[in-house]
């Protein structure tokens, strides 16, 4: 087995008393493409952080090359030809596509003096390898992601890696750009350079990868090959649980629409938007990134001001000034990034869930304490919020937690209409189950839902109607019973790579 | 070429060397004495220690931080390095309290770096507690006291000039210092330090992602401790050489000015929240403040406008660029922001 | 009835715990313990001497009130380094008005009506001020650090243009009777006003929707736009608060020195800053406690005259001993945070 690039063996870890990884075994060949999946808090990026030398291993041994190590520090993982490429991708945005390939072989190679000469021959070197063609005379926070994750994969092979693990890739590529990427995956490979993809979404890497490990509750559950997995596997080993795939089922509607676009445009982001959502209906809206779904989103929660085009709330024509108005008017979003745009990590769970609808328990300028307590209890109640107390702070629950303090928020400032903007991105397959119910049991008491994402199965099995949008325009209107998740796959990307190459 | 032009005219240098250029002009037509040579050299005089104050200010908001403690450091060092000298009745060259400044220089400047590298706090506040422990140090437990007659070798530095310049109108002489060479030789070390060592790529590594930075392999640490020893050392020698030129030692003379210093960074396009800037514009930056508060006298303007004029041009100049930044963002994310 | 009863009680000991597992906030509490037990027994007699607290109630309202601004601004992310320009400014417009109303000699009628016109427009200066603060930092969006500085400057320098730099006194006897008098002879009416005006800014912070808003401000911006809040009107609001804070710092300081002056106070600014991060409160936002601002200041307040009973311990150690603390606290809160993250590295990579 000594063939193997990487070999982790009985690795365990624990931290004051919690075991994160616990007795993992784990094999790489080389040239091999393979995937470690497991849910947030599972331990995979303990595991990373072990294999990088980032943490020293409790019991257990690391083979990298054929050397055993029973500890490691990250110069060693480095030299023996280990490279993290993080999700932040850990470059410079303040300095040009050539220092950001330069520095790193620089300063292994223990340089004092800066010579850039020898700094563009290093990052020309670096682009050839994947043929990246790029200014290198450009800061890189002035490109693109993609690009971005091409700079941090340069600078990679730089180090003569033998091994590269990438942390979630694809989260914030366009298809295009995925493709791309793997084009240069199997490039790398072809060139015997193992890749260990991180990810806890099947779907992302499931073309591409040729062997699964997925660990749960810091165990490796399964080892096995794609054609040995489908979704309902995968979530098995994933959670340790076996979920119905129902589709939801829309019951009688009144004739009254909830919310209404007509012809809607923003300039540079999408025109011509016309759809009507009527109470009790969940709508979905998918597209790839950059169809301007995000953008109809926000446009919707007065965020962004239509160009062209009318929107009605319960049939009369409205202009939103800003946010707070779309709000008065009944209108709730959650938005995409949980972390950014949700939360306030630090306050208390209970200030988190009242704070959009804050005003409303004021009495005589003072804040009716009693009232928000016991609002926020109401909540953390009726969305099964697991804490023992709403004042701890919120970072202090998990990824699924959060964001049912954030659809609380939301449901607080009772809105007719209930926009949610990838409502279960980063949320544990268990969690995400839950959210799905309790989006179906709003729509079931009246609430009119729009559910705006990319996950193709969460759309069709909780929507009634999906449309499809793609370059800024509604292309589509799906009935999710009678179109498989394959076929909306295609129609998603198929005509939008046609589109690209006029 | 003109790529070259392209990159001139979209640099945030331009636009303070052509406000420069407006405001000389507009003193010129209304005084018609700012052209003359003694002018310009009180000009070049009145830059040195702001001008050498403002490169090591420049460096720690490189980094990303925020030091108000320079002045302070400055005085004590200098104070302290004076009142030993006259109390030993020195009277050899002028090297010998300049070593010594360097030297106290650098270990308050490690006492700024001891705490900045290894405390997660922002450096404004461990700064704002280092000054008031160096004027307490100097006030306090040195007792300062204004100190009337500095060794002769630093009198006698302050007076040497590299050339006298007369205004051949009204007959004012004014002389070039010699440590106006000084001001030249720090920034043209400070120079290639930034631009060709690892060390300086470093620093600017560290304004852009710290995080990043010690995961390409650089010594977050130790390039933040030694960068604020430099900065301890340009203040000091700053605060040496205005000691001399005054011919006495002030003890208080200096402190106050650290916010008229970032303001002329932040003026020469350096981002406040690190990581980008260079030393033309940091230069251009403290020139135009200099310039305004010289020239008061010379279009007539009472001193008393100088703290006013200083205050609206650090909020209309970093409000232009606040605005610039708001603009260039995407148009659409421009309704959140 | 019952329930509402058990509520209280429940959020009372959320609070009581909270306080408890607030390490920050004991340690200040131990630290002022320490301190007025080494003065009690080194210095008895002077310490407890009513002198001795009278003059330490007179003093600390002219820091704490700026103090207490800085925190509302801090509590948003933000900071407020033009507090002691503003202070030199109102005060001064306040000895304008005084002196242009009554001049010396005038009848206490009049002089009572000058002091009254005088108040309120040095209040309404520094709100003035402070709304201007809150629109270069709202509106233009200049860095806090950035603008407030350069509106330090330029409050200073009207107050400058105003007097020429020269101090402006001879305000009407009664101005100082009534603001640096004591209440019964006994309580200084600084103290008084520190005290009200703490009060109201507990109420503002714990007791209405603004305090936990700015607190959500200062936690995360885009959140708080996202959640519908008007984030322009509140960073507006609470830089004309802060503002109004230390145009009050600057009456207390008029009637203690009996003039004005454009350059006095000038080691506040700093002195503001330190209370503030001495407090707890976190210099990136959201965070911090006013008992923790208030314990702070009391602290600071003690040192300084515990220090002036030694006769052979400078004035001028004070900034040396105010660094010192600050030093220590931030070192102290670095070292106890380093092993109770060690503790909670798990729960942070979650969140991640």
């Amino acid at each position: 087995m000594s063939e193997c690039v990487l070999a982790v063996r009985g690795v365990s870890k624990s931290f004051a008393g919690v075991q994160a990884l616990s007795d993992i075994n784990l094999e790489i060949r080389p040239g091999e493409i393979h995937c470690l999946a497991g849910e947030n808090g599972s331990g995979k990026s303990t595991l990373i952080k072990v294999i990088s030398g980032v943490h020293d291993p409790d019991e257990g041994t690391i083979e990298i090359g054929g050397v055993v190590h029973k500890r490691l520090t990250p110069v060693e993982a480095i030299a023996a030809g280990v490279q993290v490429i993080y999700q932040d991708f850990s470059v410079f945005p303040n300095l040009t596509v050539m220092e950001n390939l330069a520095l790193n072989t620089e300063l292994a190679s223990k340089r004092k003096l800066v010579n850039w000469r020898r700094f563009r021959r290093i990052a020309e070197e670096a682009v050839a390898k994947i043929d990246f063609s790029v200014d290198l005379d450009q800061l890189v926070g002035k490109l693109s992601v993609a690009d971005k994750q091409l700079v941090a994969i340069s600078r990679a092979l730089m180090s003569d890696a033998k091994l590269i693990i990438m942390d979630e890739p694809t989260t914030a590529l366009t298809k295009k750009e995925v493709d791309a990427l793997f084009r240069i995956i199997l490039d790398l490979k072809a060139r015997g350079i193992a890749i260990l993809f991180v990810s806890h979404k099947l779907e992302e890497v499931f073309e591409i990868s040729e062997r699964f490990t997925i660990i749960r509750n810091g165990r490796a559950v399964a080892t096995c090959l794609p054609e040995e997995l489908n979704r309902r596997t995968f979530t098995q080993y994933m959670t340790g649980r076996d979920f119905e795939d129902a589709h939801f089922q829309v019951g009688e509607l009144p004739p009254e629409p909830a919310l209404e676009a007509r012809a809607l445009t923003v300039t540079g982001a999408f025109s011509d938007v016309s759809f009507s959502l009527r109470p009790g209906e969940i709508l979905g809206i998918t597209g790839l990134l950059g169809s301007g779904r995000t953008e109809l989103a926000m446009t919707l929660f007065g965020a962004y001001r239509p160009d062209a085009g009318e929107l009605l709330v319960k049939g009369s024509p409205v202009r939103f000034s800003g946010i707070r108005a779309a709000i008065a008017g009944g209108i709730g979003y959650v938005p995409e990034d949980r972390l950014t745009e949700g939360l306030f990590l630090e306050r208390s769970i209970g200030d988190n869930i009242v704070i959009a609808q804050i005003d409303q328990l004021v009495t005589r300028g003072l804040l009716d304490r009693e009232r928000k307590t016991a609002s926020a209890a109401e909540w953390v109640r009726d969305l099964k919020i697991a804490t023992p107390d709403p004042e701890n702070a919120a970072n202090t629950l998990s990824g699924g937690n959060q964001q049912r303090i954030v659809l609380a928020k939301w449901l607080a400032t009772r809105p007719d209409v209930l926009i949610l903007n990838g409502p279960t991105v980063g949320v544990d397959i268990g969690s995400k189950h839950d959210i799905h119910e309790i989006l179906r049991e709003l729509a079931g008491s009246g609430m009119a839902v729009i559910i705006i994402s990319d996950d193709i199965p969460e759309v069709i099995q909780n929507c009634n109607r999906v449309l499809l949008m793609k370059a800024g325009r509604i292309t589509d209107e799906i009935d999710p019973g009678t179109v498989t998740e394959r076929q909306l796959a295609a129609l998603m990307t198929g005509e939008s790579d046609q589109e690209g190459k006029h | 070429m003109s790529a070259l032009f392209q990159k001139v005219i979209r640099a945030n240098e331009f636009y303070v060397f052509l406000v420069i250029v407006a405001v000389c002009l507009l003193i010129q037509v209304r005084s018609g004495q700012f052209f003359t040579a003694n002018n310009l050299v009180d000009l070049a005089n009145a830059m040195v220690v702001p001008g050498l104050f403002a490169i090591g200010a420049f460096l720690v908001i490189v980094s990303g931080g925020i030091d108000v403690s320079f002045p302070a450091l400055a005085s004590l060092a200098v104070y302290a390095v004076t009142r030993f000298l006259v109390d030993s009745h020195y009277e050899g060259g002028i090297l010998l309290p300049f070593a010594m400044v360097i030297g106290l220089g650098a270990l308050l400047g490690a006492f700024n770096g001891l705490f900045t590298s290894r405390l997660a706090v922002p450096s404004l506040i461990i700064t704002l507690g280092t000054a008031n422990v160096f004027s307490g140090v100097m006030q306090g437990a040195l007792s300062s006291v204004q100190i009337a007659k500095i060794p002769p070798a630093m009198a006698e530095f302050g007076r040497s000039s590299l050339f006298v310049a007369t205004n051949p109108v009204s007959g004012l002489t004014s002389s070039m210092p010699v440590s106006f060479l000084i001001l030249v030789v720090v920034a043209a070390i400070v120079f290639f330090l930034l631009r060709f060592t690892m060390f300086g790529r470093g620093i600017f590594a560290i304004g852009g992602d710290e995080s990043a930075a010690s995961r390409a392999g650089f010594n977050v640490r130790r390039t933040k401790f030694w960068l604020y020893v430099i900065v301890g050392v340009i203040a000091a020698v700053a605060g040496l050489i205005r000691t001399c030129g005054m011919g006495q030692m002030h003890p208080t003379n200096l402190l106050g000015m650290e916010m008229m210093v970032i303001a002329a960074v932040v003026l020469g396009g350096t981002a406040i929240t690190g990581g980008t800037g260079s030393l033309t514009g940091v230069m251009l930056g403290t020139l135009l403040i200099v310039i305004v508060q010289n020239s008061m006298i010379l279009l007539g303007i009472p001193t008393f406008w100088q703290q006013f004029s200083l205050g609206l041009l650090i909020i209309v100049g970093t409000g232009i660029s606040a605005l610039q930044i708001a603009r260039s963002g995407n148009g659409l994310r421009a309704v959140l922001r | 009835m019952k329930g509402a009863a058990v509520q209280t009680l429940l959020s009372r000991s959320g609070s009581l715990r909270a306080l408890s597992r607030d390490t920050h906030l004991t340690r200040l509490l131990v630290m002022l313990a320490v301190l007025v037990g080494f003065f009690a027994i080194v210095k008895t007699e002077g310490f407890f001497n009513l002198l001795t607290w009278q003059s330490m109630a007179i003093q600390f309202p002219e820091f704490g009130l700026m103090a207490l601004g800085v925190m509302l601004t801090m509590i948003t992310a933000g900071i407020d380094l033009s507090v002691v320009g503003v202070a030199n400014m109102a005060a001064i417009g306040a000895a304008v008005v005084m002196l242009g109303m009554a001049p010396r000699g005038a009848d206490p009628a009049t002089a009572t009506g000058a002091i009254a016109v005088a108040i309120c427009l040095a209040l309404a200066t520094g709100a003035a001020a402070g709304a201007l603060n809150g629109f270069l930092v709202a509106k233009v969006r200049i860095p806090p650090i950035l603008a407030t500085l350069g509106t330090f400057e330029l409050f200073t320098g009207i107050a400058i243009l105003i007097t020429g730099g020269k101090p402006k006194s001879g305000l009407p006897a009664l101005y100082g009777e009534v603001f640096a008098g004591k209440l019964f002879g006994l309580i200084p009416v600084p103290l008084i006003v520190f005290a009200v005006a703490t009060v109201l800014i507990w109420l503002l912070m714990t007791r209405t929707a603004f305090g936990t808003k700015i607190y959500m401000l200062g936690t995360n911006a885009t959140a708080a736009r996202f959640s519908g809040l008007n984030t322009t009107s509140l960073l507006v609001r609470t830089y004309t608060l802060s503002g109004l804070y230390a145009s009050l710092a600057g009456l207390v300081m008029l009637a203690n020195y009996n003039s004005a002056k454009a350059d006095y106070g000038s080691t506040y600014t700093l002195l503001a800053v330190l209370i503030v991060v001495l407090g707890g409160v976190n210099p990136n936002g959201g965070n911090g406690r006013l008992l923790g601002v208030v314990l702070a200041i009391l602290i600071l307040q003690i040192l300084s005259s515990g220090l002036n009973m030694f006769p052979n311990i400078s004035n001028f150690y004070r900034p040396l001993i105010w660094g010192g603390v600050l030093l220590a606290v931030i070192t102290a809160n670095h070292l106890s945070g380093r092993r109770s993250s060690h503790r909670t590295s798990k729960g942070q990579g979650q969140t991640k």
